[in-house]
């Protein structure tokens, strides 16, 4: 067996666990470990594949940037996992037989699986030879998927707006902090000192 | 380049104009410039309506296939740009009223109208899902916008919830035609579809179809939608009754005959079971409802089951007779929902049916107008709505679907009860303390307009079916 042949199964196996483990795992924290560890295992993959950049983001992004805040979230948060999972147990029954069910039936679908002509060469490698990684992204998202490109700009242009819809409240009843009033304001003016005689008060 | 751009030139526009009036109007007048930017953007949109029909010609196609202008697309294109402008307009003075007027709102429509221009123009799987998130997501958001009531912020979650359920459903649907196909081009799915579709073609067909009716809220796929008209503030659900269901249905008309145009008959049997079933529940569980706003979803979820039976017959005649039928669909709920809007109660919104009693006495001049609404939602001849559901009757019939057909004129009569007993109401329901109606001229206007729409529509139609018959004939060839 060849080194990248056994890197492909431990990253297989890996990812796969990983999955498995975030899905079943009790504790909320150990499930966005695992799912760090499914996305590590998955950025091997990509290496694997010779798609360097996927994998850099992969790792950037996700274990990164959404792992971590997934852990903030789940840690914050009080949600009560165990009542969670008691409801969820109600209908589990049926969750399972519809489950199984839809597995049966992918199983057909997939045991007699077919690909139209030409579809394998259609969806094959697409980056040119000696176009790197990088530019053969670029390439693509900068030019044959222009309009994708800027319409998930709007897709995150509209995500921004509805977070600052529903969340951002103008309040008046509240006290504000104004640090520049603090800041300018005149110790001299502020205090006054008062000679108090024993035993009188003011 | 330049070409493709000139393309999309529409969409570049509103885009502009949306990303162009945030930016003022965060920085200047925040959401006391938000009546004026409501009238801004229903301008322009009912400005692009005129611009794309006036001057659109020919197809053309951008992005390598990705985006399509054809006649199809620009019919939808108008319809979803007049309705989306009327129901902007329509809803200002409630939404002032009750200060749920956030300038984002008008922002929000614009760019969900971006987005179901883009889902009517799709040619490919990838812009598909991007126009249809890009719309979804602004009304996810526009669906909590009262967010001090429960109702509302539990209409946004359960509408965003399921609606991500239905992407995941169509994403992995578009997987599975990718992995068989080898392209995501719908012009590249029907050449790979042709004659005998195979069962992994079948099992994404099937999954994108589920998708799409979540979209427009057909049966099995629909319970989302009383909950989320309901709980919405009610110029919002106005929303969701119009534009949105004619970008859904256009989606749905272009995925079946652009990309499995080969394999009419698998889709067709899946679609003439939706209808069935959405005719039918739209029909029966409407009688029970006492909110106006839940027998309006009910009543939407029957009229999307009559479209579909038009999408049913896979013909031209049936793209078009859907066309037809949405054109007259939209333009009876406009004028509705300028009705219920105007509805209100020591200054209060009223929802509840039982509140029309002898609404008649109090306004006759309203409740002549809404009672012949309700006879063209019913579809009783001779008014708009018959000629609608003739259309699509008979593209059904004539599309070798005649027990459907059947169908639709049973579940017509039955659903014609809940609409009379409106009507009932408001002539002889027992006397009550009377309903108020909202000042607004703009309300007024609307439903007298599309009342008046219902009578005179019936002499040739103002020409809309011939130009659907032009845009089905882009699409079906």
């Amino acid at each position: 067996m060849t080194i990248a042949a056994m890197s492909f199964y431990l990253f297989a196996i890996s990812a796969l666990t990983g999955g498995l483990f975030t899905v079943i795992s009790r504790n909320p924290v150990h499930s966005v470990l695992w799912l760090i560890l499914s996305f590590i295992s998955a950025a091997g993959l990509f290496v694997l594949l010779g798609a360097e950049f996927v994998a850099m983001l992969l790792i950037i992004v996700y274990v990164g940037a959404v792992a971590v805040l997934f852990l903030f979230v789940v840690m914050m948060l009080d949600v009560d996992f165990a009542e969670l999972k008691a409801e969820m147990a109600k209908y589990m029954p049926l969750a399972l037989l519809i489950g199984v069910i839809l597995l049966m039936q992918f199983g057909l679908a997939f045991g007699n699986w077919t690909m139209a002509e030409g579809a394998e060469a259609a969806r094959g490698a697409i980056a040119p030879d000696g176009v790197e990684n990088t530019a053969a992204l670029g390439l693509l998202l900068y030019d044959k998927y222009f309009l994708l490109f800027q319409l998930s700009g709007l897709i995150l242009l509209v995500a921004m707006i509805g977070a600052i819809v529903l969340t951002l409240r103008h309040r008046s009843d509240v006290k504000r902090q104004d640090v520049l009033a603090q800041m300018y304001r005149d110790p001299a003016k502020a205090m006054e000192l008062k000679d108090v005689k024993p035993g009188q008060g003011l | 380049m330049q070409a493709d751009l000139n393309v999309i030139l529409p969409e570049i526009v509103i885009s502009v104009y949306s990303i162009a009036a945030l930016l003022l109007v965060a920085y200047t007048g925040k959401d006391r410039m938000a009546g004026l930017l409501v009238w801004l953007t229903a301008a322009l949109m009912a400005g692009m309506a005129l611009w794309i029909g006036a001057t659109g010609q020919g197809t053309r196609t951008a992005f390598g296939g990705m985006f399509n202008d054809d006649g199809f697309a620009r019919f939808a294109k108008v319809t979803i740009l007049l309705s989306a402008a009327a129901v902007l307009v329509l809803g200002q003075e409630y939404m002032a009223r009750r200060k749920i007027l956030r300038f984002e709102y008008p922002i929000l429509i614009a760019l969900s109208a971006v987005g179901m221009m883009v889902m009517v123009s799709a040619g490919d799987l990838m812009a598909l899902y991007m126009g249809l998130e890009l719309q979804s997501l602004a009304l996810y958001v526009v669906a909590s916008l009262r967010r001090d009531s429960a109702k509302s912020t539990e209409a946004g979650l359960k509408y965003f919830v399921l609606g991500a359920l239905s992407s995941g459903l169509l994403l992995y649907g578009a997987s599975l035609t990718y992995g068989y196909a080898g392209t995501t081009l719908f012009s590249g799915i029907i050449e790979a579809a042709e004659g005998q579709a195979p069962i992994g073609l079948l099992l994404g067909l099937v999954f994108v179809l589920s998708g799409l009716a979540f979209k427009v809220s057909a049966v099995p796929f629909h319970m989302w939608t009383p909950d989320v008209y309901e709980g919405a503030p009610t110029p919002i659900t106005a929303f969701f009754a119009t534009a949105p269901k004619v970008a859904a249905m256009g989606l749905f008309a272009r995925v079946v005959h652009d990309a499995f145009g080969g394999v009419v008959g698998d889709w067709q049997q899946v679609i003439a079971v939706l209808s069935l079933l959405s005719m039918f529940l739209g029909a029966v569980a409407a009688i029970g409802q006492t909110d106006i706003k839940r027998l309006m979803a009910y009543s939407s979820i029957a009229h999307m089951g009559y479209a579909l039976m038009g999408l049913a017959a896979g013909t031209a005649l049936g793209v078009e007779a859907m066309l037809v039928y949405m054109a007259i669909y939209v333009t009876m709920n406009i004028g509705t929902f300028a009705f219920i809007l105007s509805m209100e109660r020591d200054g209060q919104p009223v929802t509840d049916i039982a509140s029309l009693n002898m609404y008649s006495r109090a306004h006759p001049g309203r409740a002549l107008a809404m009672l012949l609404l309700l006879f063209s939602l019913a579809g009783v001849p001779p008014l708009l709505g018959f000629f609608g559901k003739l259309y699509v009757l008979r593209a059904a019939y004539e599309g070798g679907l005649a027990w459907l057909a059947v169908a639709g004129v049973i579940a017509s009569v039955i659903g014609a009860f809940y609409y009379l007993r409106i009507v009932y109401y408001m002539y002889f329901g027992e006397e009550r303390e009377p309903l108020e109606t909202g000042k607004s001229p703009v309300q007024w206007g609307f439903l007298m307009a599309s009342a008046a729409l219902m009578l005179l529509g019936i002499i040739n139609m103002f020409g809309v079916d011939s130009m659907a018959q032009a845009a089905a004939a882009t699409l079906v060839n």
